[in-house]
Formats: C-alpha cells, sequence, structure tokens
C-alpha cells in the first residue's frame, strides 16, 4: 500500500510480461502410480490453447496440479512470473461438468456468484452489487434469463455456460477449463468457441482440455499433446500432424505404463 | 404350521397390555395436568433454561446438519457420537479414582470429546491409509468404540462404588436429568456452532457444492472440513444428555433432510431445518420433562420423524404429492396437444379446417395409439377448456381450439425439422424425438428455431415424414426439407463471414 504509483505500474508491467503459464520438469504421482512425468511446456500470452489426451492421460491432473489443488511431487509452476498461491486472482477455472451435484439447491445466479467469494471475502454476505456482476457475466454467455433457475432445471449446455460465467465473472487472465465442449448442444459450443475468441482479442490466454480431434485445428492456435508426458507442444500447423497422434494415442504401451504397471504389480504383492 | 393366525388370535390381549402401559403413564392425570401447565407457562426457572437448552441445539444441529447433508457426510455425526461412550465410561472411572465428582458434566464431556475426536482420527486414518471406503471405516469404529463402552460400563457397574445409573442418559438421553447449569452450557456451545455456520455460510456453500473451485480460489478445503467437523462433534457431545448418543444423529440428519422437500434454495433448507430441529428439540424434551420413563432423545426423534413423513409426502418442492400432481398436469398437457395435433392433421388430411360434421371418434381411435379411457377423457376436458366442441361422436374444433392445434402443429414440425438438420437424426426416429423433447420447448426455443427454420411466422411446414394415417408419398416434405438444407448452408456461411 505505501509502494508509490509509479513503482507499482513498473510491477505490473514486469508481471504482464512474464508468460502467462510456464510448467518446469512437473511430476504428479497418485498412490505410488505416476501420472505426469517431467512434463515441461510454456503458453505464450493471448493464445487459445488445446490440450489432448487419451483418457487417463492426465489432463485434468496436469490443471489440478497447476492450481496446487493435487499436490506435485517434482517441478515448478509459474504463472506470469509467480507461484499460484500469489497470482490466484489472474486465474479463472472452469471444472469438469461432471464434478459436482447439479441437484445442489442453488440458482444458476448463485452459482456464477460463487467466482466472486474471493473478492467479496471471508464472512461477508454478497450484496446486490456482486449480483448485478454475475448477471453481466451470465448475459454474456446467453443465460442472463436463466438466472433464477434451480441448477437440476437446466440444460447441459446451461450448466455448462453457467460454469464459465462463474470463471468470467472473476475478469481473469488466464483460464484453464476443464472439457468445456463435452455433452454440449451445438448451440453452445458454437457460442463458446466465439467467447473464447472474443477473450482472446481482449488478450486473455485460454487453456482448454479439448476431446474432439476434428475441431482441434480449427479451434486452438497451439496446441498440447500430452500422455502422461508432453508428447508435444506448440502451434496447431507445426505440431498437429498425425506422427504426434499416433505417438500420443498409440496403442503400444509405452515405457511409463510399462513402469506404473510393473509398480502396480509390486504393490500388489507386498 | 401357520403363525398368523395365533398371532392374530393373541393381539387383543397384547393390545390391551400394551395400551395398560401407555396408560400407565398418564396414570395420576391431575398431576401431568398441572405439569403441563407449569410446561406451557415456562413457570419452572429450570424447565425454562431446559427447553431453551434444547431448543438451541435442536436449531444449530438443523443448521449444521443442512452442511453435513449436502457435504455426505451425514453419518459421520453417527460414528462420532457412538465414539464418546468409551470416553464418558473412562472419565467416570478416572474421577471415581481421583476422588472427584463422578457426575461432573464438563469431567464426562472432556472423557466424550477426547475419544469422540479419537473416532474421527481412526475414521480419516482407515480411510487414508487403507483401500478401504468410509463406509466401511465408519462402521468399524461406531462398533468398535461402542463396544468398548458398553463394556467398560459393565465394569463400572461391578464397581463397589459405581452409581452408574446417570450414565444411561448418555445412551438414550434425559432431559430430566437435567440441571440449569448444563443447559446453559448446551446453549452456549449450540449458539457458538450457529454463529460460526452463519459466519462462513457463503464459504460453507462453495464447499459442499464445488470443493474442487473451492480449492482452485485458494480455500483451504481441509480447514473448512475440519470447522464443519468440529461442529458436527461440539452438536454430538453436547446433545449427549438431551438426545442420547444414540440419537443424536437424527438432529443432524432428519430435519435437513425433511427441509430439502420443501425448497431449492440453500437460504430457505437451512431456515426450514432450523426451525423443524429447534421444534423437535422443545416438543422432545417438553414430553420427556412430562413423562420422565419416556427418554428425551426418543422423543425429539420421532417428532423428527413425523416432520419427515410430512415432508417427503406433502413437501411443496419434492414432495411425492407435488411430484405426482405434476406428472398427472404434463400428462394430461401432452395428451391435450396429441389430441389437438392429430385433430389438425386429420383436417389437414381432409384439406379443410372447417369439416362441417366434424371428426368421429372412431377415426381418432385409430389415429393414434390411445387407451380409450385416455382418449374419452382428454377430449372431456378438451370440451370443458373450450378447444373443441362435441355433438354425439362427432368432434369439432373451436376457433381458440383450431388456432392452438394449428399452433402446436407447426411447433412439432418445426423441432422434427430442427431434428432432422442440425442434430442428425434419422427422419425415421424424428416423430418419437419430437415427442420427448417438444413438451419441455419453451417459447424462446420455438424462437430461435423459427429464426433458423423460417422466416415465415405464420407458415406451418409440411410434416417431414409420413403422417401415421398418411400412405401417399411425401414429396411435398422432402421440398421443405431441401429448402431447409439450402436454408442452413447460408446461415452457416453468414456466420462464417
Amino acid at each position: 500500500m505505501t509502494e508509490d504509483p509509479k513503482n507499482q505500474s513498473q510491477n505490473q508491467d514486469k508481471r504482464t510480461q512474464a508468460v502467462p503459464l510456464s510448467v518446469r520438469d512437473l511430476t504428479v504421482a497418485y498412490h505410488r502410480k505416476p501420472v505426469l512425468w517431467d512434463v515441461e511446456f510454456e503458453i505464450p500470452t493471448g493464445s487459445l490453447v488445446g490440450i489432448i489426451g487419451p483418457n487417463g492421460a492426465g489432463k485434468s491432473t496436469l490443471l489440478k496440479s497447476i492450481m496446487g489443488i493435487i499436490p506435485m511431487a517434482f517441478g515448478k509452476v509459474e504463472i506470469f512470473g509467480q507461484p499460484y498461491r500469489k497470482s490466484q486472482q489472474r486465474v479463472g477455472y472452469v471444472p469438469q461438468k461432471e464434478s459436482v451435484d447439479w441437484d445442489f439447491p442453488v440458482t444458476a445466479l448463485d452459482v456464477v456468484t460463487m467466482g466472486l467469494y474471493k473478492k467479496i471475502g471471508w464472512c461477508l454476505p454478497v450484496r446486490s452489487k456482486h449480483r448485478t456482476e454475475a448477471l453481466q457475466a451470465m448475459e454474456r454467455v446467453g443465460i442472463a434469463d436463466l438466472a433464477n433457475r434451480q441448477i437440476s432445471e437446466l440444460s447441459g449446455g446451461q450448466q455448462q455456460r453457467t460454469f464459465l460465467a462463474r470463471a468470467l465473472v472473476q475478469n481473469a487472465d488466464l483460464y484453464l477449463m476443464d472439457e468445456p465442449f463435452a455433452a454440449v448442444d451445438a448451440a453452445t459450443e458454437s457460442a463458446i468457441i466465439k467467447m473464447l475468441r472474443v477473450m482472446k482479442s481482449e488478450g486473455k490466454t485460454v487453456i482448454v482440455i479439448h476431446h474432439d480431434l476434428q475441431t482441434v485445428a480449427s479451434y486452438f492456435d497451439h496446441v498440447i499433446l500430452l500422455n502422461m508426458r508432453v508428447v508435444a507442444d506448440g502451434p496447431v500447423n507445426e505440431v498437429f500432424h498425425e506422427d504426434n497422434l499416433n505417438k500420443t494415442y498409440g496403442g503400444r504401451l509405452t515405457l511409463l505404463d510399462e513402469v506404473s504397471e510393473a509398480m502396480r504389480r509390486r504393490e500388489r504383492s507386498i | 404350521m401357520s403363525v398368523l393366525p395365533l398371532i392374530l388370535a393373541k393381539f387383543p390381549q397384547a393390545a390391551q397390555v400394551f395400551l395398560s402401559h401407555v396408560f400407565a403413564l398418564v396414570e395420576n392425570r391431575v398431576a401431568i395436568w398441572e405439569q403441563m401447565q407449569r410446561l406451557a407457562l415456562l413457570q419452572d426457572y429450570n424447565t425454562r433454561v431446559v427447553l431453551f437448552g434444547t431448543a438451541t441445539l435442536g436449531c444449530a444441529a438443523g443448521v449444521v446438519g443442512v452442511f453435513t447433508l449436502l457435504r455426505k457426510r451425514a453419518l459421520m455425526g453417527d460414528a462420532i457420537s457412538h465414539a464418546t461412550l468409551p470416553g464418558i465410561a473412562i472419565s467416570f472411572i478416572l474421577a471415581g479414582t481421583f476422588g472427584w465428582n463422578e457426575k461432573s458434566l464438563p469431567i464426562l464431556l472432556a472423557g466424550a470429546t477426547a475419544t469422540g475426536l479419537l473416532g474421527v482420527v481412526s475414521i480419516l486414518a482407515i480411510r487414508n491409509l487403507t483401500k478401504l471406503k468410509e463406509d466401511t471405516a465408519l462402521g468399524v469404529v461406531l462398533s468398535v468404540f461402542f463396544g468398548a463402552g458398553v463394556s467398560l460400563l459393565g465394569i463400572i457397574q461391578q464397581m463397589p462404588k459405581g452409581h452408574a445409573a446417570g450414565l444411561e442418559s448418555f445412551i438414550l438421553g434425559k432431559t430430566a436429568s437435567m440441571v440449569a447449569s448444563d443447559a446453559i452450557f448446551i446453549a452456549t456451545a449450540s449458539l457458538l456452532c450457529l454463529a460460526c455456520c452463519a459466519l462462513m455460510f457463503k464459504e460453507l456453500k462453495l464447499l459442499c457444492f464445488d470443493e474442487i473451485f473451492a480449492g482452485s480460489r485458494g480455500y483451504p478445503i481441509l480447514t473448512l472440513d475440519l470447522a464443519l467437523m468440529t461442529s458436527v462433534v461440539i452438536i454430538s457431545i453436547v446433545g449427549l444428555q438431551a438426545v442420547g448418543l444414540i440419537m443424536v444423529v437424527a438432529l443432524l440428519v432428519i430435519p435437513a433432510a425433511s427441509a430439502r422437500f420443501w425448497t431449492d434454495s440453500l437460504g430457505n433448507m437451512t431456515l426450514i431445518s432450523a426451525g423443524i430441529g429447534t421444534f423437535s428439540g422443545i416438543s422432545g424434551a417438553g414430553i420427556s420433562a412430562i413423562f420422565p420413563r419416556l427418554p428425551s432423545g426418543a422423543m425429539i426423534v420421532l417428532i423428527c420423524a413425523g416432520w419427515f413423513a410430512l415432508s417427503v409426502s406433502a413437501g411443496s418442492r419434492r414432495g411425492l404429492i407435488v411430484r405426482s400432481l405434476r406428472r398427472l398436469k404434463i400428462n394430461r398437457s401432452v395428451q391435450r396437444q396429441h389430441f389437438l395435433r392429430t385433430m389438425f392433421e386429420l383436417s389437414e388430411e381432409a384439406n379443410s379446417l372447417a369439416i362441417v360434421d366434424g371428426i368421429s371418434l372412431a377415426t381418432l381411435s385409430v389415429a393414434r395409439t390411445w387407451r380409450k379411457r385416455e382418449l374419452i377423457s382428454t377430449v372431456r376436458r378438451s370440451v370443458k377448456e373450450g378447444w373443441i366442441t362435441r355433438i354425439g361422436n362427432q368432434i369439432k374444433l373451436t376457433k381458440k381450439g383450431k388456432i392452438e392445434a394449428a399452433r402446436l402443429t407447426r411447433q412439432h414440425r418445426l423441432w422434427e425439422l430442427f431434428l432432422i438438420h442440425h442434430a442428425d437424426v434419422a427422419p425415421s426416429r424424428v416423430d418419437r424425438e419430437a415427442d420427448h423433447i417438444e413438451h419441455v420447448l419453451e417459447p424462446e426455443t420455438v424462437a430461435e428455431l423459427e429464426t433458423i427454420l423460417s422466416e415465415d411466422r405464420q407458415r406451418i411446414p409440411q410434416s417431414p415424414h409420413e403422417l401415421p394415417h398418411q400412405q401417399h408419398d411425401s414429396s411435398a416434405a422432402r421440398n421443405v426439407a431441401n429448402d431447409l438444407e439450402k436454408k442452413r448452408v447460408n446461415i452457416r456461411n453468414q456466420e462464417n463471414c
């Protein structure tokens, strides 16, 4: 607070110059089973990034360990040049739709407002100005008229948009989205991708876990192919080709699979 | 061989014996009447305080219960309360050996807290260190701790100086043995829990709804969970005297579960749950105060159960009655829509909406697969609602009915076309799918479909598939479909630009 404004703006400059996300040597293991090994990549500012890989490749785990929800065994994650703890206000997260109970007794507006809780602060109530802010975010994803619906009455696409609005309301600079296109209708999918492009034009960086290989080339400008390790990472037109896809999705057991299989066998014999 | 007649033969006698026992409870009617008056007027200081204590306990349990229920930890309270018994017994024995007052509540509850927390730790340890699931851990801890407690109580009864009589009240609950200072203690602890939940309402809501998101926003999940579990421990422990350790879980689960049937808002759910908890606490303790032989825990649970039964059946949001009424209403509106659409399609086939004689019931009944009774009741309702007029077996759409039938048919067909062109559904499956979805169509969706499918707001598109009573070819429909395909390509192109 005592810092003079000039100094502060210089700090701001330094921070914005740093890349939105840099991951070094990230290794994560659950119960002795390696999930991610030596993951390393950097995301350029203002890009739409797709993370693709087969089931169990560790895509969700990667996002969660970036945010410190899952502890990493080794490695370093920096967001705008700072650890997540310090920069989490600049990160918006959209979890998988299936990760919550949609029968929970709240309205869509309540859910979107949750994106503001940290800003509102501990123990303080949600006020009407916060609700207005949440409504504006809902407007952006086209569900403002559903604000007072109980969330179980929303369609799958509307639920996904609710989650997006909850992240948007935070006005972050880096967004991490876990399968926002999974099980949504065509209208929602095109609405979401349009919105992501708008966000990109505003200078935001968006990282999306994606399943549909057919749309990767048209949706993203940067792609990370992941299967427990980074198979390839770079601009879509350079790394998104059959060779890399085979390496990522290939049926052949990779070395890592063999190692984890061996470890599981050993654990069982104990 | 057959036991049933034997039981039935014995039943009157058994009932008589049972009733005589019940009446024995109210033998001294004058005294009981006086007691009730004293209770109702809150004349007695002790009663007043005890009722206040159980009321705040019920209220706090109702509020904490909402969060544990939504966090899907409802049974944790049960394990915790059972785990308190060995602590109570141990502190009783220790107090005896050191020559302190064995019945002092703080000493007993300190012991209860110790083993209660040990129970929580054991559950967490079993869950995290082994591959066993939480329900297994709960079962193991609950039974083992309770078994240990019961054994210790047996030992106490063998002791020469043991007056273990008061300890049973911890198992089943006995407000009669509560004094004012106990009640004040209970009320203080309950109010503390209430304040904690009220202050962190927003954070607990987030924790229960979306733990992962809460974690991503930097909320300390473990600390929040611990705060919630601490509240459960506090409620279980201060509830021991009033409700008893076997039944305190009911106060944590039933009010919250009942409240869910009345509302879809967490705030209201919390208020209703608190209300049910308060009421059950007061009335259970009150009944037990009048009839000291009825344990207050059992009374509180039974009153809770009454609320639960009422909520399950009559709950205004999810109660069985409301839900079956809602289903009936939907069924009726579906039937009406089918009926009107069929009327429209039959008239359309006859190339005129103004058929002079109307359509006969016989024609209608083969046009769709209705059950006869369904059709007749739908016709009767439609006459009453003014969609049709009926003369003998001839049915005619009224003016209002014509408009509605045209609207419904148009909506149905738009939806069918949408399914064919935008959802890539085979035409043979469209009618079924459209039936499925169109009944949940909202005006805005229809508007959206209209803009996608046609600029002409009045035109009714032809059915894209053959109608069940149409056998001739549907080249006209195919033309419509082709038109739409072109339009769709145009819209896509515009979007891409």
